[in-house]
């Protein structure tokens, strides 16, 4: 069995999800520039992409959690690697298919863990790491982001009170550059460190690299390059979704969302937590709209949310475990290639789906009409 | 065995609310600062004033604190990526 021929397909499947990881969270970090105008769209996503390329390099904790804190390494196989990143990937597009700024970590996550289950059984998952250094900051990340950014957007108002709307707006446009900027390094730190944690998690398992040790060079270079590709080619229908769905942003509000998550997702990362930066944003979001007197919250897209969030690991799971049994259930190298073939059909099929009701930098801050592409004038007569 | 790591979470709360929310309220507070000044009477008096976007109101102190402001906000953001640099990259083990 040729192990390396795998090696490489994993490699270039974990650097496709890095890619769909790249464009399911530009939005994160953009979306309220975008929305208030701070940032044109195109400008937005070139910066995002810069950034989360620097921020790869600059903390290494959270690729060690996920190469050695989820599961014992032993008992993972690259057929098993594979399989989990099918199951993620798959998440991850579907979730973007619909608008839905769901966790691509916990795609991932979900998708390994899965697929472990189904290889070795549950005594192979390392079920403290996961609940500490995973599931617990998961749920508690938005809830304090949403603290901060209560608290921010509170304290922004209050001391802006006396200026002028245009000037209050116009300043605070400005800081959400910065914001925003810190943002998108924030996410390099946190989430092209999964992909860099899997790959090494790949490696270990082929034998290529020795239990425990940290991603090699390479891998962060193309991690760092596939996750700023991906973030500036652009989630438009997420960044429309989190930007105008869920509630209406000012500027001051755009800076607190953004600050909190920043502060959160950076910290965090510093201790080795992989984060959700999409529950953070979200959670920062809801929290300005909380902060700030009279501004309406859309519980019910923030209700589609939870319920997807809450539904992704397990789901993410199941198909990593499904994508398990197939490449088993055929066996060695073929095994993996026929999922991969399946994932990559599968990837076509919604990437078409998606072009009829295309999101793009020139209707992603058109008025939210409730569904994630706005009605076309010409054809809104079909909703009326 | 403790499922939740208190001293972790105490930290990202407290630096978070420092980061998050006490950085922009620098930074809202150096706006403040910097429209201070003759010409805000002016924006003011004129009519349309509430949708001009003047920033800069015209007092030197006001351009002095709103610079020292900014000045701490980006210190600070130095002093936080280096130390995040630091803690994630250990020296490798012997």
């Amino acid at each position: 069995m040729s192990n390396d021929t795998i090696l490489v397909l994993v490699v270039i499947t974990a650097l496709a999800f890095d890619f769909t990881n790249g464009f399911h969270d530009t939005g994160n970090a953009m979306a309220t520039s975008i929305a208030t105008g701070a940032l044109g769209p195109r400008t937005a996503v070139a910066i995002s992409g810069l950034l989360n390329f620097v921020g790869a390099f600059l903390s290494l904790a959270v690729a060690a959690t996920i190469a050695s804190g989820l599961v014992a390494t032993a008992d993972v196989t690259l057929t098993v690697v594979a399989a989990g990143l099918a199951g993620g990937i798959i998440w991850n597009l579907l979730t973007w298919l619909f608008g839905i700024p769901s966790s691509s970590s916990h795609a991932l996550i979900g998708g390994v863990i899965g697929a472990t289950i189904a290889a070795a059984g549950g005594s192979a998952v390392l079920w403290h790491g996961l609940v500490s250094k995973v599931v617990i900051p998961a749920v508690l990340s938005p809830v304090i982001a949403a603290l901060i950014a209560a608290v921010g957007t509170w304290s922004l108002y209050r001391i802006s009170r006396s200026l002028t709307s245009g000037a209050r707006k116009h300043g605070f446009r400005i800081g959400q550059i910065g914001s925003a900027c810190m943002v998108s390094l924030a996410h390099g730190t946190n989430d092209a460190q999964k992909t860099m944690g899997v790959i090494t998690l790949a490696l270990i398992a082929n034998g290529t690299l020795a239990k425990g040790s940290q991603a090699p060079v390479w891998v962060i270079l193309c991690c760092a390059l596939a996750i700023s590709i991906g973030t500036y080619l652009g989630g438009w229908r997420v960044i429309r979704t989190l930007g105008k769905g869920l509630v209406e942003i000012e500027s001051p509000q755009g800076m607190a969302a953004e600050s909190a998550s920043a502060a959160v997702i950076l910290l965090s990362s510093s201790f080795g937590y992989s984060l959700s930066t999409t529950h953070v944003a979200t959670g920062s979001i809801i929290g300005t709209g909380l902060g700030k007197r009279g501004a309406e919250v859309r519980w019910n897209v923030a209700g589609r949310m939870a319920t997807a969030w809450v539904f992704t690991l397990p789901s993410a799971g199941l198909v990593g475990a499904a994508s398990y049994g197939i490449a088993h259930g055929i066996g060695g190298t073929a095994g993996v290639i026929v999922i991969l073939v399946i994932l990559a059909a599968l990837s076509g099929l919604i990437f078409w789906r998606s072009r009829q009701t295309k999101v793009d930098h020139n209707n992603v801050n058109a008025e939210w009409t409730g569904t994630v592409a706005p009605a076309e004038p010409a054809t809104a007569k079909a909703a009326a | 065995m403790s499922w939740i790591n208190l001293s972790a979470l105490w930290k990202i709360l407290v630096f978070g609310l420092l980061a998050g929310a006490g950085l922009p309220a620098l930074f809202a507070a150096g706006l403040y600062s910097l429209s201070l000044g003759p010409r805000r009477a002016q924006v003011a008096g004129a009519d349309g004033g509430a949708d001009s976007d003047v920033l800069v109101g015209g007092s030197v102190v006001g351009m002095v604190i709103a610079a020292v402001c900014v000045l701490i906000i980006l210190a600070a953001i130095g002093w936080g990526i280096y130390e995040i640099y630091t803690l994630g990259h250990p020296a490798p083990k012997k």
